[in-house]
C-alpha cells in the first residue's frame, strides 16, 4: 500500500482507531461467512445434504429448487413462457432506458408499452392463448407489472393533476390539493386496504374489479399525488418569461405548454420521476399484504408450508433481495442517465 | 360571455361533478352494505373488542372496548415510531459522517451498508430480522447473554428493569426468562428494521446536501487556517443540516408510515389493529377512516414541526 494511503487510514489517533477496528470486524466475521455461504454450503436441492449441515454451511438448493415458483408465482406451469416474456419485456426496457440514448417521446414509449403488452400475455383469452385469471399471476412479473403500469398511469394523472392546482379556479384547486395531501398523507398500507376492502363497495354492481385491479388503481391514485407534487415543482421553476416568448412567437396558450414548458419540465424532472420509480419498485411488496403474490409474498408462498425447506428462508432469501437490489440499481441507473441526458443551461452549477 | 363567467360557470360545473360523483358513491355504497347486512356507525368503538393484542404499552383485554384497542394500537405504533426517529437520526448522521469520512475502509463499509439498505424493501427487509430473531436465536432456556441480565432469545430481549418488587435482574429459570422487561422479536423486529431503512436514506440526504455546497465554502475556511475537520464541522455541515432539513422531517414522517409494515409481522400497531376490528365487525370505512384519520393529523403535525425547526434554523443564519 502507498505512504499516502497508510496515512490515510492510520494518519492520526481517532483513523487508527476506527481503522483497527473495520479491520478486526472483519477478522471476525468474514471467515464464519465465507465457510457458511461458500466452503460449508450445499448448491444441490438435496434435503438430507442440506438438514445434515445443521446451520454450518447455506443451503442453495433452496434457491435451486425453489427459484422456479418464486420468481414466476402460481402461474400455469405449462404456460411459463408467458410471465416469462411479460417480465422479460418490461426488465428489458428499462435495460434498454437505462443503457440507451432515448430521450422525449421514445423514451416515454419504451417505458410504456411493455406493462401494456404484458397484460394480454399474462392474461391471455384469445388466439388460442388458454385465459390465466389474475389471482394466478405472481413473482417477478407482476412485481415489474405493478412497477411499470403504476408509473405509466400515475405520470399522466399527475400531469394533470399539477396543472390542475395552479388552475384559477379555486374550487377545482381546492378539490385536488385536497386529495394530494390525503394521499401524501396515508402510508400506502392504509391505501391497499381501501382498495381490498372499500373499493368493491363503491363501485356499483356490473363493475366488481379483481383484486390486482383495484390494487392498481390505489398504487396509480397513490403514486400519481408524489409525482404531481414533483411536476408542479418543476412547474414553478419554470420562468414566466417562456410563456412570454412563446406567446410573442404566436403560440397559443395550449401550443406554449406543450411544446415549450412541458418538455422542459419532464426533462428536468426526469431523474426524481424514475427515483419516485424505485420507491414504488420497492413498496410493490406490500401488495402481498391484500393477498397479491408478487416477489415478497411468493417466497413466503413457496416455503411458508413447506416443512422440508422452510428452515432455509434465509437463503431464499438472500436470493430474493438480490433481485430487488438488482431491480433498484438497475432503476437508479436510469435515474443517472437521465440527469445526464439534460442540457445544461448556461449559469447552471455543473452537478457533482 | 366575460371570463369571470365563464370561470365560475367552470367552476359551478366542476363542484356539480364531484359531488354529482361523491353522492353516487355513497348511494352504491349505502346499497351494498345493505345488502350485506352490514350495520354503520361508529357505535362498535364502545363495544368490547373480542380480540387480544400481542402486546401493548396500553394494559388491553379482549373484553375491553374497541376504541381502547384503536388508542393502544396507536400508542403501540408511537412506541415504536418515537425510539425509532431518535435511534434514525443518530445511527444516520454517524453513517453520513462515516461515508464522507476520510478513513476510505469505514467509506467503503458505510458506502455498502446504505446500498444494501435502501435497495431492498423494507417489508422483505423486517421479514428477515422477524426470521433471524424468531427462528435463528436459541430458546429462552439457552438464551444469548448480552451482559449482566441482558438476554436474547427467541422470546425476545430481556433487560434490567423496574418490576413489581423494584429493580429486576433478568434471569434465567426453569423454560423461560423471569424479572425486569421484555422486548418481543415482533417489536425488536420493527424497530431495527425501521431504524436501519430510514438511516441509510438520512445518511444519503446528508451526504447530498454537503456535496451540493458550493466547494468555495470549504476551500475559503482551509484557507482561513482552518484544518479539514474543523472546516467540516465548523462551515460545511451548519449549512448542509439546513438544506437537509426538509427531506430528513420527511423520511422522519415517512418511519411514523412505515410503522404500518407491522400488519405483516405481527405488531399490533395501529394499522393492523384495524384491520383486525374490520375483519371482526365488517365495518371497513369506520375502521379505516380513523386509520386515515390518525394519520392525517401526524402529518400535519409534522408539517407544523418541520415549518417550526426551518424557521428556527435560519432565523441562526446571517443570511
Amino acid at each position: 500500500m502507498s505512504s499516502q494511503g497508510l496515512r490515510r487510514l492510520f494518519g492520526d489517533p481517532l483513523n487508527a482507531v476506527l481503522s483497527l477496528g473495520v479491520l478486526a470486524a472483519a477478522l471476525v466475521c468474514l471467515p464464519p461467512l465465507v465457510r457458511w455461504g461458500l466452503v460449508n454450503a450445499v448448491f444441490q436441492p438435496d434435503p438430507a445434504a442440506c438438514e445434515a449441515l445443521q446451520g454450518r454451511g447455506a443451503c442453495w438448493g433452496v434457491v435451486a429448487e425453489k427459484a422456479r415458483f418464486i420468481v414466476l408465482g402460481r402461474y400455469p406451469a405449462d404456460a411459463l413462457w408467458r410471465p416469462a416474456l411479460a417480465a422479460g419485456l418490461i426488465a428489458g426496457s428499462w435495460l434498454v432506458a437505462a443503457f440507451g440514448r432515448l430521450s422525449g417521446g421514445r423514451l416515454a414509449a419504451v417505458l410504456a408499452l411493455p406493462p401494456l403488452a404484458a397484460l394480454p400475455i399474462l392474461g391471455g383469452g384469445f388466439a388460442g392463448l388458454e385465459a390465466v385469471p389474475t389471482e394466478l399471476w405472481g413473482g417477478l412479473p407482476l412485481t415489474l407489472l405493478l412497477t411499470a403500469a403504476g408509473m405509466a398511469g400515475a405520470l399522466p394523472l399527475g400531469i394533470a393533476v399539477a396543472y390542475g392546482r395552479r388552475s384559477r379556479l379555486p374550487v377545482l384547486r381546492g378539490i385536488l390539493t385536497g386529495y394530494v395531501e390525503l394521499a401524501r398523507g396515508i402510508p400506502l398500507v392504509a391505501a391497499l386496504f381501501v382498495a381490498s376492502f372499500l373499493l368493491p363497495l363503491f363501485f356499483p354492481d356490473g363493475m366488481a374489479l379483481d383484486m390486482l385491479w383495484r390494487v392498481l388503481i390505489a398504487i396509480v391514485l397513490f403514486a400519481a399525488a408524489y409525482l404531481s407534487e414533483i411536476v408542479r415543482g418543476g412547474l414553478q421553476a419554470i420562468p414566466t418569461g417562456q410563456l412570454d416568448a412563446a406567446a410573442a412567437l404566436g403560440f397559443t396558450p395550449w401550443q406554449a405548454q406543450r411544446h415549450v414548458v412541458l418538455p422542459q419540465v419532464l426533462g428536468a424532472v426526469a431523474p426524481s420521476l424514475a427515483n419516485s420509480a424505485i420507491a414504488l419498485f420497492k413498496d410493490t411488496s406490500l401488495v402481498t399484504i391484500v393477498s397479491l403474490y408478487e416477489l415478497t409474498g411468493s417466497l413466503g408462498l413457496a416455503l411458508a408450508g413447506d416443512a422440508q425447506w422452510r428452515p432455509f428462508y434465509l437463503e431464499a432469501w438472500i436470493f430474493l433481495a438480490t433481485i430487488y437490489w438488482a431491480g433498484c440499481t438497475l432503476l437508479a441507473r436510469l435515474s443517472r442517465q437521465l440527469e445526464q441526458g439534460q442540457p445544461r443551461r448556461p449559469g447552471d452549477r455543473p452537478h457533482p | 360571455m366575460a371570463p369571470r363567467h365563464t370561470a365560475r360557470l367552470a367552476q359551478a360545473l366542476i363542484l356539480a361533478v364531484f359531488l354529482g360523483l361523491a353522492a353516487l358513491l355513497a348511494t352504491t355504497t349505502a346499497e351494498h352494505l345493505a345488502q350485506r347486512g352490514i350495520r354503520s356507525g361508529f357505535d362498535f368503538l364502545l363495544e368490547p373488542a373480542g380480540f387480544a393484542l400481542g402486546e401493548s404499552l396500553l394494559a388491553f383485554e379482549p373484553e375491553d372496548t374497541t376504541l381502547r384497542a384503536f388508542a393502544a394500537g396507536l400508542a403501540n405504533t408511537l412506541r415504536v415510531a418515537l425510539p425509532g426517529v431518535v435511534l434514525a437520526l443518530t445511527v444516520g448522521i454517524l453513517t453520513g459522517f462515516a461515508r464522507m469520512g476520510d478513513n476510505p475502509l469505514l467509506r467503503g463499509l458505510a458506502s455498502g451498508a446504505i446500498d444494501a439498505f435502501r435497495n431492498v424493501p423494507l417489508l422483505l427487509q423486517l421479514l428477515a430480522w422477524y426470521f433471524i430473531l424468531t427462528d435463528l436465536l436459541p430458546a429462552a432456556d439457552a438464551a444469548l447473554r448480552l451482559g449482566p441480565g441482558v438476554y436474547l432469545s427467541k422470546s425476545g430481549l430481556a433487560l434490567p428493569w423496574w418490576g413489581e418488587q423494584g429493580f429486576e435482574t433478568p434471569e434465567i429459570a426453569g423454560f423461560g426468562i423471569e424479572g425486569g422487561a421484555r422486548l418481543t422479536p415482533e417489536y425488536l423486529a420493527m424497530l431495527l428494521g425501521l431504524v436501519l431503512y430510514s438511516a441509510a436514506y438520512i445518511a444519503e440526504t446528508l451526504r447530498g446536501a454537503v456535496e451540493a455546497l458550493p466547494p468555495g465554502q470549504r476551500l475559503a475556511a482551509l484557507a482561513m487556517g482552518m484544518t479539514p475537520r474543523q472546516a467540516f464541522l465548523l462551515v460545511v455541515l451548519p449549512q448542509a443540516w439546513r438544506a437537509a432539513l426538509p427531506p430528513v422531517t420527511s423520511q422522519l414522517l415517512n418511519l411514523f408510515k412505515n410503522a404500518s409494515l407491522a400488519v405483516a409481522i405481527g405488531y399490533p400497531d395501529l394499522v393492523s389493529v384495524a384491520g383486525t376490528s374490520l375483519n371482526q365487525t365488517g365495518r371497513a370505512i369506520e375502521c379505516l377512516s380513523i386509520v386515515i384519520a390518525v394519520y392525517l393529523l401526524l402529518s400535519l403535525a409534522a408539517a407544523a414541526l418541520s415549518r417550526h425547526l426551518e424557521a428556527r434554523s435560519l432565523r441562526g443564519s446571517h443570511e
